[in-house]
């Protein structure tokens, strides 16, 4: 098996774990992510339990491979961020943010969602790839040799 | 910390151990193979031209697609309560689903790049990211609920 393919084994087990985590955890519902939201509703706050354990757990798994060279499976940690806080970051943060707050959607869920046999999550998805499209169309010089991360 | 079990708070099990899990599929992705499990960009690049797949990493990126969306469709089949109902109009989604696609892209990352592993990995761009997001996400939601006078 070459490592194209052991890659992609991890990559199914890191996508099973976290679609079951959405899924026990209530975010896979976009209904749950908007009683979060909407903080004047019938606020739920329940939602912080779920990104707090999730910070927590990969921020160990973070802390306790910092000291190693390179993944097991890979020659290289992939980061490459942009250095600074800057207009794109807040202003795309923003964008996302007033986006996710109408559906309760984000990509991780809407993928979930699409499995289900949602039909909403496939109108999100396919215009949730126009817009990112749209934006590699326009900014192309952003793709020219550096590798994708997020 | 000290957590009283009382009638009014119990231990948000399903939320801290779904929580896990997520950090759990981030860490494996990290350990393994030094990525990102940032969900915006793996279906950007896993969808775009060849030049965003440069390394040859179209493999991975559809795999952890493929079984994000079979823990949906397994959970769909199994938990038949755990059902999806919309969750917006269909011009809602559509809006919705542009923004983000725009967003996550301008801004480098969602929920789980910026929020869990930017977050966990205690980088100040992705705590701003996150905050950003957040208190945005918290505006619009509350907007639109006052709005059209309803959460669904």
């Amino acid at each position: 098996m070459n490592a194209t393919w052991v890659r992609a084994v991890v990559a199914v087990a890191s996508g099973l774990c976290c679609g079951a985590g959405l899924v026990l955890s209530g975010m896979s519902d976009p209904r749950n992510v908007l009683r979060f939201l909407d903080v004047l509703g019938e606020w739920e706050p329940r939602l912080l339990f779920v990104m707090a354990s999730a910070v927590a757990v990969f921020g160990l798994a973070y802390v306790s491979v910092a000291r190693r060279r390179a993944p097991l499976f890979a020659p290289v940690f992939s980061l490459f961020p942009r250095p600074r806080i800057d207009v794109p970051l807040v202003a795309g943060a923003a964008v996302f943010g007033i986006g996710w707050g109408i559906s309760g959607f984000c990509p991780g869920p809407s993928v979930v969602a699409l499995g289900s046999g949602s039909l909403g999550a496939v109108v999100f998805v396919l215009c949730f790839l126009l817009g990112s499209w749209a934006v590699r169309l326009i900014d192309e010089s952003a793709l020219r040799g550096v590798p994708d991360v997020r | 910390m000290n957590i009283e079990t009382t009638a009014s708070f119990a231990v948000p099990w399903p939320e801290l151990l779904g929580g896990g899990l997520i950090g759990l599929g981030a860490a494996l992705l990290w350990a393994f193979n030094g990525r990102v499990m940032g969900i915006s960009g793996i279906a950007s690049a896993a969808t775009w031209t060849e030049r965003s797949d440069a390394q040859g990493d179209r493999t991975w990126r559809l795999s952890f697609l493929a079984a994000l969306a079979f823990a949906g469709w397994f959970a769909a089949r199994s938990l038949p309560t755990s059902g999806i109902a919309p969750s917006a109009g269909w011009i809602g989604l559509a809006i919705s689903g542009a923004l983000v696609g725009i967003g996550t892209r301008l801004g480098g990352g969602c929920t789980s790049g910026h929020g869990v592993c930017g977050v966990g990995r205690g980088s100040t761009r992705s705590i701003v990211a996150t905050a950003t997001f957040v208190a945005f996400g918290i505006l619009s939601a509350t907007s639109v609920h006052a709005w059209s006078g309803g959460t669904p």
